[in-house]
This record gives C-alpha cells, structure tokens and sequence, in this order.
C-alpha cells in the first residue's frame, strides 16, 4: 500500500517540477512583458515535455578526465534525496478506502523534520562531488561556491525551525500539523521564523537572488559545468524539486499544511488546499526570481551570517522562553 | 539601511504591475512586422516595359560587390535573339545569397536600374546550394510576400531607382 502511495507521489512531484519549470517561464515571461512558451500545445503546455525529450535524446557529454563512478552518481543523489524528501511530508488527513487505511504521508516518522534536513544535507554532497569529479577547474570553483553557501545557510535554515518545534512540542510534522489546527497557524506567532526559514530556503535552493551556484549571466554555469543532456538535467531537477520540498515544509511548518483555516469540515479534501497553498508559495519564489537582482558573494556571506543566523538564534530562544514561560 | 525593505517591495511592486500589461512580444511567423521602405532584402532583376531586360551585362555590378557574391558573364545580343535592351545581355547572372551581406553597392553601380534589392528577407534554406539565384529566379516575382510600410509615412528621400522599380 505504501508502495503504490510512493509510487503516486514520486510521479506527481515529476509533473509538479516539469510543470514548476513552464510556469516560471510563464510568469517570468509574463513579467518581463513576454508570452513565455506558447508554441508547444496550447498555451505551451506541451513544452516541458519536449524539453524531457530533447534532453534525453541529447548526447550526454563526457569529459575524458572524469572520474566515471561518481560523475554518473552525483546527479542521481541530488535527485533522488531531493524526491526522498516528499515521503515524510503530510498532504491530506488520510481515508479509509474499501477497508484500506491510506495515510496522509506516505511515513510518518518521529523525527521527519530532521529526517528532511539530513536528506537536504546528504544532497549537497550531489554538488561537491559533481564538481570534483568533472576535473575541470570551473566545476570544482563552482562546487567550492555552492557548498560555502549551502552549508552556511543550513545552520540558519534548521535553527529557524526550532521555534516551530519547540511550539509544535514535535518533531513529526503531522503532529506540527495538527497541533496547528487546535491552536494557531505558526506563521503568526513565530512569524520571524517564518521569514527566516524563506530566506534561508530561497538560499538553500540556489534560487534567485541567491544564485550564486549558476549566476547565469555573470559567472560559468558552476557544479554542473561539464554535464549535459539529462545528467544535467537531473541537477537541474533536484533544484526544482528541493524548491517544491522547501515550499511544502513551509506550508508544512507555517502555514497549516493540509488544513483549512476554520471549517475542519473541509479538511477531508487536504491534498488541495496543501497543493494551492503550495503553489501559492511557488509562485512567490518565481516572483522573487523576477523582481531581485543577485547578490554580490560577500553580501551573501555577510548577510547570511551577520543578519540571519542571529535572527534565527534569538527567535529560537525567545520562543523558548516563552514557551517554558505559559507552562 | 531603513530603506532596505520599501525598495525591495517596491521591486515587487514593479514586476507584478508588469504580468497585467501586453506582453510586447511580435509574434513573428504569424505577424510580420512591416519593412521599412529602403529596407535591402533580397535582389531582383527588372525589364522594360517592352518585356526586354535592363540589364546589359556589364558586371558593374560584380566589381562593386565587396563580398564577390555576383558572377556575370555577358554575351552579345544578336536581331534574332534580342534580350536586352543594349548590345549585350547577361547570357548568366548569379548571386550566391550565402556570401551577399546586402549593402546595396551593387543597385548602386547599376547603370541601368537592373538590379535593386527588394524587401523579401525569408530566404533561409536547407541546401546552401539552393542559396545561388540565378538569372531567372531573380527576374521572377517573389513568392513570398514581406508586408511594406507605406511609403508616404517616412520623410527619408527615397533614391530613384528605388522608388521606380
């Protein structure tokens, strides 16, 4: 049973991240006052689709000075902790079908919140080892760059979080999610955290105006310097799928994942309300990519050490305290 | 520092004022934007009025070309066989559009107006030897058709042997 409900997810988060990558051009195109992809299928719609297979047809370079083992497995890590993130996330309440039970997660685990965090930081190594196995003095440069700032914004990332821990007295997010329900959406109460948490993630991902892993426009691609056809295209993948695993545990942690704000009556149809607010936030980080410009290197280091990390620290004592306080 | 986060919301603010305006993309294929009226695009050969050619095969032409992209070979026009309107017809005359970098030195040098560059830009081809015109492609009208933009709208002098031909 759980099998199948694997099976489910890990295809609909395929078709979440090949259709994340048609609205981000969409609406980027949009922004920009362009029409985006508009001449695959109507609206374009088909267009992801003939990315995969142009992808897939195309000859996956290989450079002669590469180490084969790890060059092949760096991508497919990236991808695969980036999908085994989704197994611990709730979408829905779950329902009792023809006398099976189906759970709202495909795992609920004690610990899926740092379960998630470990599987984000066994990712990272995707990119360091992608980048050292290339033999190409820009990949590894790059690889040196992601991980600086990957590993930088992870201590901010897991510390914000703590407050909604601590809050939620849980580690296991459909707990965090149902303690939401009988008290208060955390996003109010531990609003700091929450902006936090987003700009650590916006980070974490490499998404604009953190993205200084690609840089498109200043810099030489990064990692993923001497990959292409679909080798690439997995990194690629991973990043847009981590930006899905990072929208959903936002949704997850503050803003009351599958619920709906005050009929619990409509809760038994979860996985939408989860998927709208998802996309919600989705379309945020696009909107962000659109409307900031990048950081310089040293602001990103100073911002993330000097401004964040303190935030996050402070924030999770003070709810701390307060917590321990009210009891 | 205060104005860190106006101006970022500010720059929200702005992208998204964007998404409810038309985007001002120019569909190409299906909407072709209007040539201007000296716009050089590819050559064409002209006749009299009396169905006779202009040109007398004199590779003014060819010697004004910079790129070397038109071949001209010449022969005289004898009573039964009248071509042209002078002594001699251009027995052959290519341009190789793969080389041509459309300056126009060439309807320039015309002595006659034989030679203009019209406003046909869609000559891209598979085959780079489908790129050489010869004498009876270029005589021909062009099958595919760029929209014009009217003449009259533009005050830039329009040179003679544009404007007759």
């Amino acid at each position: 049973m759980a099998l199948i409900e694997c099976g489910i997810i890990i295809n609909l988060v395929m078709v979440a991240f090949a259709y994340t990558t048609w609205l981000e051009r969409k609406v980027l195109g949009r922004m920009q006052r362009r029409f985006g992809p508009n001449r695959a299928g109507p609206f374009g719609l088909l267009q992801p689709i003939a990315d995969l297979v142009k992808l897939i047809r195309k000859e996956s370079f290989f450079p002669s000075a590469a180490h084969e083992i790890p060059y092949i497995l760096a991508p497919i890590l990236s991808t695969f902790t980036a999908l085994a993130a989704f197994a611990v996330i709730p979408w829905g309440k779950g329902w009792t079908l023809h006398g099976y039970y189906i759970p709202g997660a495909v795992s609920s685990l004690p610990i899926s919140l740092i379960l998630i965090f470990a599987l984000g930081s066994i990712g990272i190594y995707g990119y360091i080892v992608g980048g050292w196995a290339s033999e190409s003095k820009y990949s590894i440069l790059g690889s040196m760059r992601t991980c600086a700032q990957l590993v930088s914004y992870e201590v901010s990332l897991a510390l914000s979080v703590l407050g909604v821990v601590l809050m939620g007295q849980s580690l296991n997010l459909v707990d965090i999610v149902n303690k939401q329900q009988t008290t208060v959406w955390f996003f109010i109460p531990q609003f700091v955290g929450l902006c936090v948490f987003l700009l650590g993630g916006i980070a974490e991902t490499s998404r604009p105006p953190f993205d200084l892993p690609e840089a498109d426009t200043e810099l030489v691609a990064g990692y993923h310097t001497e990959y292409s056809g679909m080798r690439w295209g997995l990194f690629q993948m991973a990043e847009y799928i981590n930006m899905i695993v990072l929208s959903s545990l936002a949704v997850t942690l503050f803003f009351g994942g599958w619920h709906f704000p005050w009929v619990p009556s409509l809760d038994k149809f979860g996985p939408i309300w989860f998927c709208l607010k998802l996309a919600i936030l989705v379309n945020a980080f696009i909107w962000l990519r659109a409307s900031q410009p990048r950081l310089r290197y040293d602001q990103l280091m100073r911002f993330g050490w000097k401004i964040l990390l303190p935030a996050a620290t402070v924030n999770a004592l003070v709810t701390a305290l307060l917590v321990v306080w009210v009891k | 520092m205060a104005q860190v986060v106006p101006n970022t919301l500010k720059g929200f603010g702005v992208t998204l004022k964007q998404v409810f305006k038309k985007p001002l993309t120019q569909q190409y294929p299906e909407y072709k934007h209007p040539v201007y009226p000296r716009f050089r695009g590819r050559h064409r050969l002209h006749v009299h009025a009396n169905g006779l050619e202009k040109c007398v095969g004199c590779s003014l032409c060819a010697a004004a070309c910079p790129a070397d992209c038109i071949r001209v070979v010449a022969a005289e026009n004898t009573p039964e066989n009248r071509v042209s309107a002078g002594e001699r017809y251009a027995r052959i005359y290519e341009i190789n559009l793969s080389r041509c970098i459309f300056c126009g030195y060439c309807e320039l040098a015309c002595p006659f107006d034989a030679i203009t560059l019209g406003n046909d830009f869609e000559i891209s081809e598979y085959n780079r030897d489908d790129l050489i015109y010869d004498k009876e492609m270029l005589l021909k009208e062009p099958v595919k058709k760029v929209p014009v933009a009217d003449r009259s709208l533009y005050d830039t002098p329009i040179p003679y042997y544009r404007s007759h031909s």
